[in-house]
């Protein structure tokens, strides 16, 4: 079938010898789709593995988290720092064999702080992305899905609350609700799920008029079949591009809560609010904003990667 | 491909370790621009200077930040300091004040005091600049417009004049004939006022903006303020460019009668609210001076530019209190030793050289430095040895105090303070000294503004973060303020002699019973009942260029750029 | 056509209407008021500037003089900055951040499309994994990190650009690049992804076999297809450029919208921030229309009417 002369794109079936096997003449046999042994997921996991770089971004992520949950305590265990103590005759140090990171402006032990403050983001990041992708998937493939009325008014909806001033909202919920994470976590995806909602709805709307989805509804499939059989997965791409940038979103958001006092309570830190922290006076102690920005740039960086690698997975038209 | 992949990964890693050898190399990079650029100023100057004459730059065009807009232009609606350093340079009161602190004559001539009433002589030569002479009747019709009950929006500092006769009855509506009020034009260029009760620090707040004389053609047209073109001044600048958010640019009166002795141009103003920004573009030579009152220095730079700027760094103690004020009627801190215990275990030197970092002086007392007392300053008459910090003491207290109160364990306490990096910090350094001191946890949470504001006010808090700052020289404008159920008293104290003593030196024309008076009331507040914990008085932290002469800095704080001028060591 | 945009106005006007009330009494909500100083103004002053303002009526009192006012497009008078017009203080602060907005939208566009489209070109080549890198950079370094590198190495340290203010054309260089540096990622991203599956759809393999152009095909159907989810994002990335810019115009020293909205909440200036709201509002309501609408143009399988649902 791949007879075009331009020979740029790779086919949808990138076919390598291991694809082929003998098979006997049965007519019946021939019929039986070969590679229906493993599942999806499977698959997706086995093509994830062979991804290098997807797998390095994995254990990076892995490793973050790791010693965001053990370095903490293991080096207050081994020094006696704990984040949150003061040592004012020794602010502002650099990085030294007893401070690994320097200390900061209270004199604080910058190596503990920069690990519980990546322990914070990414509670705050992972949370906010887990609520933004179960309720932007099912509210936006609902809209694109059923289109019509119901899109209209969901959409609508949506576009309202988007549109009420997000400060206005997180001032009135940081007042009313005891300050704490959970409240930061909610008013981070009080609207944030709507983007989300409003890339699975484009896609989706763009999706369901394929002739797959088509085909399969005149074979009699409900909705939920469609949705989630047909029509998400194949949105999988777009659904985890999004997802891979709300968690550094929410952690930016974050960050920029603080910004405006309204972040985490001090003496708790996350990486944005160490770095904000630090912005005024980076030139001078450059490893207090060096530090935390390098953890969460590379934090970034991996979750990117691991989530193109991800989207490379999971998408079967992409399968080699 | 997988080749490829690798490479990516190598190239990511190195474009991270790239941008942190960049960001770490550019560290001392600045080092030597800032140096550069100082020392060609300095070069210049000493080129130029010949036998210390200074020689004017031949563009004298000023060149500052404020990181607020004044919020108006109407001299009858300001509140703030942004507001009061550009009304300065457009209005011009009675009386002014030089560097010193003294009051000198301005609009008004010359003046006569006879106990409670002051007779002002304008000078004859002060004009609008339009042209219109400045008249008696010009204050007259400012005055009112400040105290009728029926400017809209009513002015919020109309109490400022409650100093007048009959003032505060026409103000809230008691008395609808203005001629009642104790102010009186007995001609053109006289004008007589009459007081409630002497008041020492009269003549100085003839210099505050809501004294200012406003132009009459204002009368009736709200928006007056608004409109560039419609604003009338009698000060030495005037506004002629204010693109909103942006910049505010005032240029010199030309009719302005000591126009002589103003040597600026032009003042323009950014609109910056970031601390980082303004200091980067004061050592990149786009403003003249930066810092306090207009603006601020960020204080993790300050102890690095002491040494990089020594001669552009200015520090200067100015009268303002930092404190933490306790809820009297809250758990634990309705307890005055517990009070006490808490207030002497705190290391305010420590704050001050490790925190704040901004030479301000460690306060065992409310009344700040610069003050005036009988003869010299109050601070230096009456010594703020109120408490001691005494860490024994303070354990010695609280055990005391629980015991009296039944304690086994102190209920939870919270500090609340308002969102600032600043105030962050000073709360969790006395947070974990109380922690470390006294073995006693203390939350902190930072509220936004008005939530905080509002919390303290209702007397929703157990200890706060606060701030008091001079509306005039007197100790009165920091006593009056713990009467029972004043305005400004957020901690519930109530105390009946306190009461008295302020109402006394309210009505007394006895300086020195005035002055004994604030003093035992300064005992009362602290030592006896330890309402507040006094932290430290402020300073105003600033750079200048060296070719910036003139600014002159009130024991307030404010700023007066007026008769600033610019040398030629200005390229 | 028509039909379908007087639908979308009606719309418009209910969401309006939603909205204006919704921020109307969260904002009442929220403790503290205009006249919340710390410095206490005496009660009788206080008293009349409440009555004065209209505070000392009752909420839903307020909230009806103010959809009364609104019904005549009367957006009212500030109530911190004195007797300014709200409606004048919003299009005097928002062409400051128009014109950096729509620079920053153009930029983004131009340079996210561009290299979204040649990663997905040469997929898995070196331009591919150059351009992915930079545009997991864009997203990864922050974005105040970025505008204060920016602003030192070429303010403070090369001299090339200014530090602050927003002059002239100069002034524009460090805050669009910093502000444009998430959303040309984000672009660069969402382009590629869609790129390649569009490359290697039915349909372009059809056109192939047709034996229509390269260039034909990248133009009649890939990048006509590709860009759809972009679209989808202009929409918020509008909004997010031209309102959310706080931070970097706080950095660079532009008054814009941002600055005069995130006062006006911490002043409690009602009226300024029920009047920015709703100019945000109608601003991404306009946004999300005019998406709509390039859906349509862009791809004509997507039907104005509301016909033939599942």
């Amino acid at each position: 079938m791949d007879s075009n002369p331009i020979k740029v794109m790779p086919t949808p079936v990138d076919l390598t010898a291991e694809d082929f096997r003998k098979i006997g003449t049965d007519e019946k046999e021939a019929e039986v789709i070969q590679r229906e042994s493993i599942s999806a997921w499977r698959d997706a996991w086995q093509r994830l593995r062979s991804n290098k770089l997807a797998m390095t971004a994995l254990i990076i992520l892995g490793l973050i988290t790791l010693t965001a949950i053990i370095a903490p305590w293991l080096i207050g265990k081994i020094y006696g720092y704990n984040y949150y103590s003061n040592d004012l005759l020794y602010t502002n140090k650099a990085p030294s064999s007893t401070h690994w990171f320097g200390t900061d402006d209270l004199g604080r032990d910058m190596f503990i702080r920069t690990w519980m403050g990546a322990r914070i983001s990414l509670i705050v990041g992972l949370a906010a992305a887990c609520i933004d992708l179960l309720i932007g998937v099912i509210y936006g493939g609902i809209m694109g899905y059923f289109g019509g009325r119901v899109d209209e008014i969901m959409n609508k909806f949506s576009e309202i609350l988007y549109s009420i001033p997000y400060l206005l909202v997180t001032i009135l919920l940081l007042v009313v609700m005891e300050p704490s994470l959970g409240t930061i976590i909610l008013a981070l995806t009080i609207t944030g799920w709507i983007n989300m909602s409003w890339i699975v709805r484009g896609e989706i709307m763009q999706l369901k008029n394929r002739e797959y989805v088509l085909a399969s509804r005149s074979m009699g499939a409900g909705h939920g079949r469609l949705l989630f059989r047909h029509l998400l997965p194949n949105a999988v791409g777009p659904i985890i591009v999004t997802v891979t940038l709300s968690v550094p979103n929410a952690i930016f958001a974050e960050a920029f809560l603080s910004f405006l006092g309204l972040g985490v309570q001090a003496p708790v830190a996350s990486l944005g609010s160490m770095i904000s922290d630090a912005l005024t006076g980076w030139l001078y102690y450059p490893w207090r904003m060096l530090f935390p920005a390098i953890l969460i740039s590379l934090t970034m960086l991996s979750f990117n990667i691991f989530g193109d690698g991800l989207r490379d997975a999971l998408d079967p038209k992409l399968k080699k | 491909m997988k080749k490829s992949k690798s490479l990516l990964l190598l190239l990511t890693l190195v474009l991270a370790v790239g941008t942190l050898l960049a960001a770490c190399g550019s560290n001392g990079g600045n080092n030597g621009a800032a140096n550069n650029g100082a020392a060609n100023g300095g070069n210049t100057a000493s080129d130029s200077g010949n036998s210390g004459e200074e020689k004017l730059a031949a563009d004298q065009t000023l060149r500052i930040n404020l990181s607020a807009e004044p919020p108006t232009f109407d001299p009858a609606q300001a509140q703030d300091s942004q507001a009061n350093t550009v009304l300065k340079l457009m209005y011009e009161g009675l009386t002014r004040q030089d560097e010193s602190g003294q009051v000198i004559p301005a609009a008004a001539e010359s003046w006569d005091i006879d106990g409670t009433k002051y007779t002002f002589h304008l000078r004859k030569d002060a004009k609008w600049s339009n042209g219109d002479p400045v008249t008696a009747n010009d204050f007259l019709f400012a005055w009112e417009r400040v105290l009728s009950p029926n400017t809209n929006p009513a002015a919020p500092y109309a109490y400022q004049l409650y100093y007048f006769k009959n003032a505060q009855e026409y103000n809230e509506g008691k008395i609808t004939d203005f001629s009642q009020v104790g102010v009186k034009a007995v001609d053109d260029y006289t004008l007589e006022v009459e007081l409630v009760a002497p008041t020492p620090y009269f003549l100085g707040l003839t210099s505050f903006y809501t004294f200012y004389p406003v132009h009459q053609s204002v009368k009736d047209d709200e928006k007056w303020a608004v409109d560039q073109s419609k604003m009338i001044v009698n000060g030495a600048f005037t506004l002629t460019n204010w693109v909103k958010g942006q910049t505010i640019e005032v240029t010199k009166n030309e009719n302005y009668w000591d126009k002589a002795n103003i040597k600026l141009s032009k003042i323009s103003m950014s609109l910056v609210n970031s601390s980082a920004t303004e200091l980067a573009s004061y050592q990149n030579n786009e403003l003249d001076r930066a810092g306090h009152p207009n603006g601020e220095i960020p204080t993790d730079q300050i102890p690095i530019l002491k040494d990089q700027l020594k001669d552009e760094l200015e520090i200067k103690g100015i009268s303002s209190t930092y404190y933490y004020e306790f809820n009297v009627t809250a758990k634990p801190f309705d307890n005055v030793n517990i009070r006490r215990a808490f207030s002497m275990a705190v290391d305010r030197q420590a704050i001050v050289d490790n925190v704040t970092l901004g030479g301000q002086v460690p306060a065992f007392g409310f009344v700040p430095p610069g003050i005036k007392g009988l003869n010299d300053e109050y601070r230096n008459e009456h010594k703020d040895d109120y408490f001691t910090e005494n860490l024994e003491e303070a354990k010695k207290l609280l055990e005391q105090g629980m015991q009296e109160e039944g304690y086994t364990k102190l209920p939870e306490i919270t500090l609340i303070y308002n969102s600032s990096e600043a105030h962050k910090k000073i709360a969790l350094a006395v947070a974990d000294m109380w922690k470390k001191n006294l073995g006693v946890d203390v939350k902190t949470e930072n509220q936004e503004w008005a939530v905080f504001i509002e919390n303290r006010q209702n007397l929703n808090y157990q200890v706060a973060r606060a701030g008091w700052s001079a509306d005039y020289n007197d100790p009165m404008t920091y006593m009056d303020m713990w009467v029972t159920g004043g305005g400004n008293n957020d901690t519930g104290f109530s105390n009946e002699e306190y009461d008295k003593l302020i109402q006394e030196a309210k009505t007394s024309d006895d300086m020195a019973k005035r002055d004994a008076n604030f003093a035992r009331a300064e005992e009362i507040l602290i030592k006896d009942n330890q309402v507040l914990m006094p932290l430290y008085y402020y300073t105003n932290v600033s750079a200048s260029k060296p070719w910036l002469k003139g600014v002159v800095l009130d024991f307030s704080g404010a700023v007066d750029y007026s008769r600033a001028y610019i040398t030629d060591a200005r390229k | 056509m028509v039909r379908y945009i007087a639908n979308k106005f009606f719309y418009m006007l209910v969401s309006l209407f939603i909205l204006i009330s919704a921020t109307f009494f969260l904002m009442k909500a929220i403790p503290g008021d205009p006249l919340t100083s710390e410095k206490q103004v005496p009660p009788a002053i206080k008293e009349r500037l409440y009555e004065q303002m209209g505070l000392d009526k009752p909420v839903y009192q307020q909230y009806l003089k103010y959809l009364g006012e609104i019904a005549q497009g009367n957006l009212g008078i500030s109530m911190k900055q004195i007797n300014q017009d709200v409606s004048n203080i919003i299009s005097q602060t928002f062409s400051a951040s128009l014109k950096l907005g729509v620079v920053a939208i153009i930029v983004a566009l131009i340079v996210g499309v561009l290299l979204g489209m040649l990663a997905a070109l040469y997929h898995r080549k070196l331009i591919d994994n150059v351009a992915m890198v930079l545009a997991v950079l864009g997203i990864a370094v922050p974005s105040f990190v970025v505008a204060s590198l920016l602003q030192y190495v070429f303010a403070s340290k090369l001299h090339w650009l200014p530090t602050m203010g927003f002059k002239g054309p100069l002034y524009y260089v460090l805050p669009v690049a910093a502000l444009t540096a998430q959303p040309i990622a984000f672009i660069a991203r969402l382009t590629r992804s869609s790129m390649l599956e569009v490359l290697h759809a039915d349909y372009i393999k059809t056109a192939k076999a047709k034996g229509l152009g390269w260039m034909a095909i990248l133009f009649r159907h890939v990048i006509r297809n590709g860009i759809m989810p972009v679209i989808t994002y202009m929409g918020p990335m509008t909004a997010n450029i031209v309102t959310g810019s706080v931070v970097i115009e706080q950095i660079f020293g532009i008054g814009g919208i941002g600055k005069q909205f995130v006062q006006a909440i911490s002043v409690r200036d009602y009226p300024l921030i029920m009047g920015i709201t709703i100019f945000y509002g109608v601003l991404l309501m306009l946004a999300r229309f005019i998406t709509d609408i390039l859906y349509v143009v862009v791809d004509p399988r997507i039907k104005l009417s509301k016909g033939k649902e599942g």
